[in-house]
């Protein structure tokens, strides 16, 4: 059994997206392409135009003059941990509003007041952040 | 030749390439002639001359940086990881470069003129966290570490922010594709509807470019250099010139978004005689210098103040101004419908 060309089958129609898909990002990766290779070029150019005469001195880690004292990666402030998992409650709120911002004019009052309601809890949720001193830096 | 360029695959390959080209190339002159222009515009401000001896002007001067800088060694200190250090400076660099494949020049034309422009934007913007996070771990040095610790925190603070100025101009466009975004402004740029929000952008944005008054991660009476202290000959030159390219996005952005892109500012007969990218560049030049004036005029903000800038001034203002763009919409019935191309 011959399928003329011309019938949509799901399939052709999947096809069909997908070819669009493709072309419609395919600009998008040869531009990574070309990126990475300036980017390389770049620094392999100065890796083999510049004279290279490492020594144990110059290669040590930058501590205005001394020897460094022990290894860099050691603990550090837990307010820049809060920072993170903040950004990452915040982003991702953020990465919800992006789709719900577009079909607002279609879903209607009842997204807008569903999103409302998300929006709501996650505002009590700031404040009890900022109430418990999470945002401060003195 | 129409044939091959349009019909075949290696004529599809060889225009995108063309394309890209022409995207990048005047990219990397533009960052070049940036550095001068900062450099003189400083200069003039602070009432001295500026570089002036490299070329009439000055004009060469960065170019003779740059190959000064291309014949340094490249200092890899012993104690850090070497694929990881040489790898952040390079995907920083990438990722400057390769936002720019979404930008729209004039109408219709952008490398890639996808429907979702603005999440592209967004998600490229947001990835430039690991060139600096990782040329901090990778360097294995103190003020390093503490620079790209700094330099993290203060950029995915001022993100949060800026999504939620995105997300209120989406609101009233209905669309993620950047050419949709500037066609919507067509009677007014949203910089007069929304000016609060420009404001936010705009300052959001020098503390994402880590820009003065926001360049903590670079204090140098603190950090010395910050994130990149360890790094030397074009490792260092390829994170300088990101950031500047950076800056030229962040510009667009603000253009694009606010100030009407491509757009004449009046839809009058001298006005729409010059062509779009004209009014693009020009654009992109106002809010460059502005960027540049900030860093002229005001002192550097301490590391507290941007945090509490960022997250209790910044982030409840642009939710609420947010929420009430979307209230307002929705009570006037103003809000878009469908989209021109169609999002899905």
């Amino acid at each position: 059994m011959a399928l003329s060309p011309r019938v949509a089958t799901p399939s052709s129609e999947f096809r069909h997206t997908m070819q669009n898909l493709l072309s419609a990002y395919f600009p998008i990766a040869v531009f990574i392409v070309i990126a990475a290779g300036v980017s390389a070029a770049m620094l392999g150019g100065s890796l083999l135009a510049g004279r290279q005469k490492p020594y144990a001195e110059k290669n040590s880690a930058y501590e205005c003059g001394f020897d460094a004292f022990d290894d860099a990666r050691r603990r550090f402030d837990v307010r820049f941990y809060l920072v993170a998992i903040l950004f990452i409650i915040f982003d991702l709120e953020v990465a919800f509003l992006f789709p719900w911002a577009i079909s607002l004019g279609r879903i209607g009052l009842f997204g807008f007041w569903s999103m409302l309601g998300f929006l709501g809890v996650l505002t009590v949720g700031f404040i009890y952040e900022w109430r418990k001193g999470a945002l401060d830096w003195e | 030749m129409e044939q091959f360029f349009f019909h075949t695959v290696a004529g599809l390959v060889v225009l995108t390439v063309l394309e890209c080209l022409a995207i990048l190339v005047p990219l990397l002159m533009a960052v070049a002639y940036l550095v001068y222009g900062e450099r003189k515009v400083l200069g003039a401000i602070q009432l001295r001359k500026g570089p002036n001896t490299v070329g009439p002007f000055g004009l060469f001067q960065t170019f003779a940086d740059a190959i000064k800088m291309l014949t340094k060694e490249t200092v890899i200190p012993s104690g850090a990881n070497r694929a990881l250090y040489l790898l952040a400076p390079f995907l920083t660099f990438v990722l400057a470069m390769i936002a720019w494949a979404v930008i729209p020049t004039n109408n219709g034309w952008a490398i890639a003129n996808i429907n979702v422009g603005v999440l592209y934007l967004f998600a490229v913007s947001s990835l430039g966290v690991y060139g600096i996070l990782i040329a901090g771990w990778a360097s294995n040095s103190k003020y390093a570490f503490l620079g790209g610790l700094r330099s993290a925190a203060q950029m995915v603070s001022y993100e949060v922010s800026l999504g939620l100025v995105i997300v209120s101009i989406l609101l009233v466009v209905g669309s993620l594709n950047l050419n949709d975004i500037i066609l919507a402004q067509r009677h007014v740029w949203f910089c007069l509807p929304m000016l609060p929000m420009f404001v936010i952008f705009f300052i959001s944005a020098l503390a994402e470019t880590n820009r003065a008054p926001f360049d903590l991660p670079e204090g140098e009476s603190e950090l010395v250099a910050g994130f990149f202290v360890e790094y030397s000959s074009l490792a260092f030159g390829l994170f300088f010139l990101g950031e500047y390219m950076n800056m030229i996005l962040m510009s667009a952005m603000t253009s694009i978004l606010f100030l009407g892109g491509w757009l004449a500012p009046f839809n009058i007969a001298p006005f729409t005689w010059v062509p779009g990218p004209i009014w693009l560049i020009l654009k992109i030049l106002f809010v460059l210098f502005m960027f540049i004036w900030v860093r002229a005029t005001f002192p550097r903000y301490r590391y507290d103040q941007l945090m509490r800038l960022g997250w209790k001034v910044f982030l409840p203002f642009s939710l609420v101004w947010m929420v009430l763009t979307a209230g307002f919409l929705m009570a006037t019935g103003m809000l878009p419908v469908g989209s021109a191309n169609g999002v899905g």
